[in-house]
């Protein structure tokens, strides 16, 4: 039964938020940013981690509910193949769009989102698209805070 | 209504009335996401009934006037018609007409006396307000179950007079420790602001023993009656609370109105917090003096409709009855506990069953956001309040930082109750917590 609810809760996602991809945070980051949603109270703290070429992975440690864990899950294992910082912003950008879509879902070229497309579903419940992008929200104030970024 | 012909004023409304009742609220008609609306957030904003909707809609048709301004017809029936819901709502918890001050909601009307005090700390309000200053070494007391509504407040106040904090710690079970509470009160205790009822554990606290202890160390109290205005028969002067505040919205009126009590001697000695047209008597061009109680705290064109609108709610629930509302929602409250206790993984903030408790109860489930549940039960049509309650502190005093909450009013019925009940029990197989 593909109904709403179920669209949302893709046992992919139920999978990433327990098992949840670069959980912990490790040592040897390039910074690091702490994300709130003060409606829920989920939390985040994301780090990169890499070099002046590419960043290639994400550290964190978050509580909070399946979407917003299974979000940053998701995102560390794309970040895991190492992408420039400008890929990674734009990654950011369609997924900020994804999010926003409303259900539509967006129009992309070689699924530069991998994963994260499953997280379409999101777009549908207003009040859950501040938990899919915490993650993500966090890896983009971290860039900013990057010595010399 | 003849199913409830032979029943007495005390006792509960029953499933067949409750139904009825649900008539009077066109929303609850509804259906979400493909189920019957199974409304459980009146903890939060209750539905408004069809009578009260009317006589706002009818107040704007045929009275409509600024009140208190002017001499024509229609200003003289609006004024009439907000001074009676004055009296009305006074009159409704016990205390008199020039007692109550409108507010837009509960919120405001702490505000309202937090800032009034610490205008009065500012040497405002001159020698009748001395007995509001606050100096160092002062203490204001809350308690750790506090709605940031009636904490927040306190912080700034205390911040910006050099008073002190403090708090009344939160059991395990969500109540109130008298003996704790008795330590923590003393002469330098000035004020104590305390939920009546809490909004994420439902305790029913012990208002008279509290009112007892802070007047007798000398300290006004403030009841935050936001849970239990709506929702049982309330005396404040019985109560014999200083203050107390509580919103329109929760009680089957429209939002932008609530009120404020305050004992008349202290509403009179207290300077005003908003000031501006409306409350004021004489004005120059260097200063000004301020109409007594409660005009001096009513600045501004106020929520006329509003107002009028909550004094039918309040005629509404007295229809029904407030005893009988208490004892049936006394009920719903032990049966959604119980429900709950019987399934596994789902803990309980507050206390078990068979201690008496308001109908509204909050849970966390093992291995499941808050989120996720309320995700869940909304896809069943069932509306519950997740997140921290604006109860931030006493969710950190039960090592979560969001729950479940569902909370239920005069119209919802056993069948509800059981519907989330039994939704929560599906909750952690469907997220694989188990
Ligand atoms: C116990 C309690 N206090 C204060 C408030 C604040 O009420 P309002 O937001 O209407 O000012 C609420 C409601 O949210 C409440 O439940």
């Amino acid at each position: 039964m593909a109904n709403a609810l179920d669209s949302l809760y893709q046992q992919v996602i139920l999978d990433h938020s327990k098992q949840r991809h670069g959980s912990g945070l490790r040592d040897g980051f390039l910074a690091e940013d702490h994300q709130l949603n003060p409606t829920c109270g989920d939390e985040i703290t994301v780090r990169l981690h890499g070099d002046d070429a590419l960043i290639t992975g994400i550290s964190w440690e978050g509580q909070g509910c399946s979407i917003s864990m299974a979000s940053a899950s998701i995102l560390s294992d794309l970040v895991a193949e190492g992408l420039s910082r400008e890929q990674l912003a734009e990654r950011i950008e369609l997924f900020r769009a994804l999010m926003h879509s409303r259900g539509k879902g967006i129009e992309q070229d070689d699924e530069p989102l991998g994963d994260a497309v499953v997280l379409e579903g999101v777009s549908k419940f207003s009040a859950r698209v501040k938990c899919g992008m915490l993650a993500w929200v966090a890896t983009e104030h971290a860039m900013t805070k990057e010595h010399g970024a | 209504m003849s199913s409830t012909a032979d029943l007495t004023p005390t006792d509960p409304i029953t499933d067949v009335e409750a139904k009825q009742l649900r008539n009077d609220f066109p929303i609850l008609e509804q259906q979400v996401n493909g189920h019957p609306l199974v409304y459980l957030d009146s903890g939060a904003t209750s539905q408004k009934p069809m009578c009260v909707l009317e006589d706002e809609q009818d107040f704007y048709e045929q009275h409509n006037a600024a009140v208190h301004r002017g001499a024509h017809t229609l200003a003289a029936e609006a004024t009439e018609l907000f001074e009676n819901a004055r009296a009305t709502v006074a009159r409704f918890v016990g205390v008199g007409a020039d007692e109550v001050v409108w507010t837009s909601n509960a919120t405001e009307g702490i505000n309202l006396v937090a800032y009034a005090i610490g205008n009065a700390s500012a040497g405002r309000g001159g020698a009748a307000a001395e007995r509001f200053r606050l100096r160092e070494g002062d203490e204001i007391l809350v308690t750790e179950g506090e709605h940031h509504a009636n904490l927040v407040p306190w912080q700034e106040l205390t911040a910006r007079t050099g008073a002190t904090l403090r708090h009344i710690p939160i059991e395990d079970d969500g109540s109130i420790d008298l003996g704790r509470a008795a330590e923590l009160i003393s002469p330098r205790t000035r004020l104590l602001a305390v939920t009546h009822i809490s909004n994420v554990t439902g305790v029913i606290n012990p208002i008279e023993e509290l009112v007892a202890l802070a007047h007798a160390s000398g300290a006004l109290v403030l009841l935050d009656a936001c849970q239990s205005a709506p929702h049982r028969p309330l005396d404040l002067r019985a109560l014999d609370v200083d203050f107390a505040v509580f919103s329109g919205h929760k009680m089957l009126a429209p939002t932008g109105v609530g009120v404020l009590y305050g004992r008349a001697e202290l509403l009179d000695a207290l300077p005003p917090f908003l000031t501006g047209g409306s409350m004021i008597t004489t004005v120059t061009l260097e200063a000004s003096e301020y109409l007594p109680a409660p005009q001096r705290f009513e600045a501004g064109t106020q929520r006329v409709s509003q107002a009028i609108a909550l004094a039918s709610a309040v005629g509404y629930l007295e229809a029904v009855g407030m005893d009988r509302i208490d004892a049936w929602e006394a009920e719903l409250g032990q049966r959604l506990v119980r429900g709950f206790e019987a399934i596994d993984g789902v803990r309980i903030l507050g206390p078990s069953a068979g201690v008496p408790r308001a109908g509204l109860v909050s849970v966390d489930v093992d291995g499941v956001h808050a989120h996720d549940v309320g995700q869940y039960l909304d896809s069943l049509g069932i509306a519950v309040r997740v997140g921290h309650h604006c109860a931030q502190p006493l969710h950190r005093r039960f090592g979560v930082t969001a729950s479940t909450r569902a909370s239920a009013y005069l119209y919802n019925t056993t069948e509800d109750i059981d519907a989330v009940v039994a939704a929560m029990g599906e909750v952690r197989d469907y997220f694989g917590a188990k």
